[in-house]
């Protein structure tokens, strides 16, 4: 079983797009979306939710209101902001409180405990194209890594189950902590980015990552022809950091058309994005 | 001689878990008595961050010389490697099958971690 | 009149930067001074738009607990008071793994023998530029480190001074973009009016709101009168700041690194009736 990632360094650069067309030409696959903060994979995909799980991470400080003397010592040392006092009473902000467990080990009295926090749910489903998990991680929460490789996890277990050959993960933007929760111990990873200065920028940083992690790294610029001397030396530069290129993708209006549909765009007809993705199928496929 | 062995029973026909961190527990095998101890590691699985090292310190607590398991990653190694503990990896099949392998002395202990860390 | 508007997006690529920094150059063409503060630490984008180098550089730190060994006898309450894993102790030795550090202090209190103190560590960088009236700060992540808010936090110390600060949030609705966004004035959210654009939208937005902060969107790359769009919004009570048309010269001046307030023609005044509004004059 392999598993194949798409992560981009820059946002809006298109993964979503051309995982969701590999889900479409893979044969005997299972889709993970790694995007929990702002996943999109399911508009294309239409997942029929089969089985969702509330994800419990980290801690979150509790007050016992009947013990608290209202010292305010533990507002005076939350680091975060994560406890204020009003009228000499400490609030806790869920949103703020990263569960350190400073406040309950200094409050002199034990008013205060730590208890498991809900950050959100994650979910198996039924796709067209295989089984999905995905997640939805609470606004503003944290552990987005972990709940990455919560999803990660279950996709794996599901593809062993079920005897499935291969994982398509849609990753996050950006190259911090979720990000590295998705790349680490993959057998592939595409790199989709754009011909422009930030989508360079933001390419030579996710190889670098890559590179960290000892993720064999393609690449592919989509809309290339919006600036093809662009799209060439970026394919220059990220060949000569030692990533391989899996084809390019040309500027297409059939793109925004599908979201719509809520389909890959593979499967619209002489869309030329869907040709071009269809081509960058065949190369990983040799290399899978 | 104790040694620990990642897997997901407690008994010696269990089979092993490949991973260390968050492995389902570990059984804590006296070579010499043949006594043998089941530690769950349940609270690690549940752990936002650091269940490698988490686990690796009460694998250290058991008093254990040696680990055997699938992989692990650079964390839980230096913890194990500063607390003396040998670790053999790419451990497979049962509790039994490792330990047979083990004592069979064809095993080297490694001297890194094999696989990145999980980060988070 | 000193104001702070946040620029965000649910999605990357929607547009953030370039009207965050449109909003500058609108202020910076008024004669007025601007603090630009790019937030987006992991993938910081608003010099090549402004075409600045930031030459001004300083490392961003965060605290990490150092142990005395002198004092330090063993004992494991640091290990066992840090939730996040960070510190363990083996054979009476502290270990410490700053990567998984919070810096919440709870070691520093826990340990009885007062042998932990907190020592800086570079988790990336700060770097500041002049171009015109308008001081652009921005904060880079280096590869590999896992946390982005401690060092959107050091950009943000960077506010005060002036008078209208716009800051360039990071993408997505985590704890990043609470941290970039957090105190604002004003968050200005940017969509794409697409499917994708949208559904993000209304994740970021819910995110916003939970600061309780004013929002208001700009929906970018709009055909037509993007009619759909438009009542998505009203749906969710979310207020339209403007619309930006679909324009393929914008993406192609963002593309060669041009800055398109000043070269694309028509959305350098899109940008100033937009500041305007958003300064609550009449457009």
């Amino acid at each position: 079983m392999k598993e194949l990632v798409a992560i981009s360094g820059k946002g809006g650069c298109g993964k979503t797009t051309v995982l969701a067309s590999l889900a479409a030409l893979a044969e005997s696959v299972v889709l993970a979306d790694g995007d929990v903060d702002a996943p999109d994979l399911h508009l294309l995909l239409r997942p029929e939710i089969q089985q969702r799980t509330p994800f419990v991470a980290g801690f979150r400080a509790a007050l016992d209101a009947s013990r608290c003397t209202g010292c305010g010592r533990c507002a005076e040392l939350c680091r975060f902001e994560g406890i204020r006092m009003a009228d000499s009473r400490p609030v806790i902000s869920e949103l703020h409180c990263e569960g350190c467990g400073l406040c309950v080990d200094q409050c002199p009295v034990q008013a205060l405990s730590l208890a498991d926090a809900t950050c959100g749910e994650w979910y198996c489903s039924a796709t067209a194209y295989g089984p999905m998990v995905h997640a939805r991680l609470q606004p503003g929460r944290p552990n987005s890594g972990k709940l990455v490789s919560l999803v990660r996890k279950e996709a794996r277990e599901l593809a062993e189950r079920e005897g499935k050959e291969l994982i398509l993960v849609d990753g996050p933007p950006g190259i911090g902590c979720p990000v590295i929760a998705t790349v680490g111990g993959a057998d592939l990873a595409l790199v989709v980015t754009e011909p422009s200065p930030s989508g360079q920028h933001d390419l030579r940083r996710a190889l670098e990552l890559l590179r960290h992690f000892r993720v064999p790294a393609w690449f592919s610029v989509n809309r290339a022809d919006l600036y093809p001397e662009g799209a060439a030396g970026i394919r220059a530069e990220a060949e000569s950091l030692g990533a391989r290129w899996a084809g390019d993708i040309r500027y297409d209006s059939a793109v925004t058309a599908s979201q719509y549909e809520g389909r890959p765009v593979v499967l619209c007809p002489d869309s030329p994005a869907g040709n071009d993705i269809r081509a960058i199928w065949h190369t990983l496929q040799k290399e899978l | 001689m104790r040694i620990a062995v990642s897997t997901t029973g407690d008994t010696l026909a269990a089979a092993i878990d490949r991973r260390f961190g968050r492995t389902a527990g570990f059984l804590v095998v006296d070579l010499d008595s043949g006594a043998s101890e089941y530690i769950a590691n349940s609270q690690n699985l549940r752990a936002a961050q650091g269940a490698g090292i988490q686990a690796a310190q009460n694998v250290a607590a058991t008093g254990a010389e040696a680990v055997l398991t699938g992989h692990c990653g650079p964390k839980a190694f230096r913890v194990l490697a500063a607390a003396g503990i040998a670790v053999y990896l790419d451990a497979q099949g049962t509790v039994a099958e490792a330990l047979e392998r083990f004592r069979s002395g064809e095993w080297e202990p490694c001297e890194d971690a094999d696989v990145e860390g999980h980060w988070v | 009149m000193k104001r702070t508007f946040a620029v965000a997006s649910g999605k990357g690529g929607a547009g953030k930067t370039t009207v965050a920094v449109g909003l500058a150059l609108a202020l910076a063409d008024r004669g007025q001074s601007v603090r630009l503060l790019d937030c987006d630490v992991e993938e910081p984008n608003c010099h090549v738009q402004l075409g600045v180098s930031l030459t001004a550089t300083e490392p961003a730190t965060a605290p990490v607990p150092e142990v005395d060994t002198a004092c330090c006898d063993g004992c494991g309450a640091c290990a066992q008071a840090c939730r996040f894993h960070s510190l363990a102790v083996v054979r009476k030795q502290v270990l410490v793994f700053p990567q998984l550090c919070h810096a919440c202090g709870a070691c520093l209190y826990a340990c009885p023998q007062g042998a932990i103190r907190e020592v800086p560590r570079r988790i990336g960088l700060v770097r500041q530029a002049e171009a015109e009236s308008i001081t652009l700060v921005d904060g880079l992540l280096d590869v590999g480190e896992a946390m982005a808010s401690p060092l959107i936090r050091q950009v943000r110390q960077r506010e005060a001074g002036t008078e209208v600060t716009i800051l360039d949030g990071p993408p997505g609705t985590s704890c990043s973009l609470l941290a970039a966004t957090g105190g604002a004035d004003h968050v200005l959210l940017v969509a794409e009016a697409t499917p994708f654009g949208l559904h993000d939208l209304a994740l970021a937005s819910e995110a916003v709101r939970l600061l309780g902060l004013p929002v208001s969107v700009v929906l970018n790359r709009c055909r037509g009168t993007a009619a759909d769009a438009q009542a998505f919004l009203a749906e969710r009570d979310l207020p339209l700041a403007g619309c930006l048309p679909e324009d393929r010269r914008v993406a192609e001046c963002a593309a060669r690194g041009g800055t398109p307030y000043r070269e694309v023609p028509g959305f350098g005044a899109a940008m100033r009736d937009l500041l305007a509004r958003l300064l609550g004059e009449a457009a």
